[in-house]
């Protein structure tokens, strides 16, 4: 393809990297619950831009079925987080979660 | 050339909106950057030829999941978060730790080398198209494709199962 000369592998891996490192930093910065879960699909998004980048690399779709089953996971993980989050709210009438500090040391 | 300029683009839209979602008090308002950020993502798909997967992203993840974390900040009535106010220690630790994640991951990508985005000898660029991702789905992954329904049947009954009422306290 002569449209991407000037676009590396390393373009799509140092996006991925920067979008993953701002869901974790995300995840570590705020304390609000929907905000986390948030971040949690961010990162996901980020591994999939890189998954994405190396089957058009190495023209191999396995790659891409891969992406697809993560859709998958992210789609199953949201709604049982969301669930615990309305568990969460109702128990405690907020979804931050400085509150629920039972287990810290 | 215009692909070129059409990566920058896509990329600074979803690096500003993630940063927007993050940093925005309103949670509303980081649902709708989250969706801009999906919206850039699905972008890319398309530049890097998996239009089903574009198309995919935008349906399960602008249209279910976004529209699902609304709908829970709707019946939790959150439009104004009071976040608790932290210690600026705390604040500065998770930005310290945030900025050497990216600094070592981006460092280590930097010292690869630049190879070319297409490396396969014969590259055809419709390994995206439905159809091909549908043969190699139904063919080598069929298990899996499977193991995800009952995965799917599990979060649906764990997610009723725990938004019912006679769970409180």
């Amino acid at each position: 393809m002569t449209l991407f000369h000037n676009i590396t592998i390393n373009h799509y891996l140092i996006l991925g990297s920067v979008l993953f490192a701002m869901g974790a930093f995300g995840i570590l910065f705020r304390r609000n619950a929907i905000i986390m879960l948030m971040c949690i699909e961010l990162m996901l998004n980020a591994v999939n831009i890189t998954l994405v980048a190396f089957s058009k690399m190495w023209n191999q779709t396995d790659a891409q079925v891969f992406v697809f089953f993560i859709m998958v996971v992210a789609a199953a993980e949201v709604a049982v987080g969301l669930a615990i989050l309305m568990m969460l709210y109702r128990n405690h009438h907020t979804t931050d979660t400085t509150v629920l500090n039972k287990l810290k040391f | 050339m215009l692909s070129e300029y059409i990566f920058w683009f896509l990329s600074f839209v979803a690096v500003f909106s993630a940063a927007g979602m993050i940093f925005s008090k309103n949670p509303v308002y980081s649902v709708l950057s989250l969706i801009v950020t999906f919206f850039a993502v699905a972008g890319h798909y398309f530049l890097l030829g998996a239009q089903f997967l574009a198309a995919v992203h935008i349906i399960v993840y602008a249209g279910a999941i976004m529209v699902l974390f609304l709908y829970v900040i709707m019946m939790l009535n959150l439009n104004k978060l009071d976040e608790e106010k932290r210690s600026l220690i705390s604040k500065a630790m998770s930005v310290a730790a945030g900025g050497i994640l990216m600094l070592v991951i981006v460092a280590a990508v930097r010292r690869t080398d630049e190879l070319n985005l297409v490396q396969a000898a014969g590259y055809t660029g419709d390994i995206g198209v439905t159809k091909n991702l549908g043969i190699v789905l139904y063919r080598e992954f069929l298990l899996p494709f499977e193991l995800a329904s009952v995965l799917f049947l599990g979060a649906m009954v764990g997610s009723v199962y725990l938004s019912k009422k006679e769970l409180t306290q």
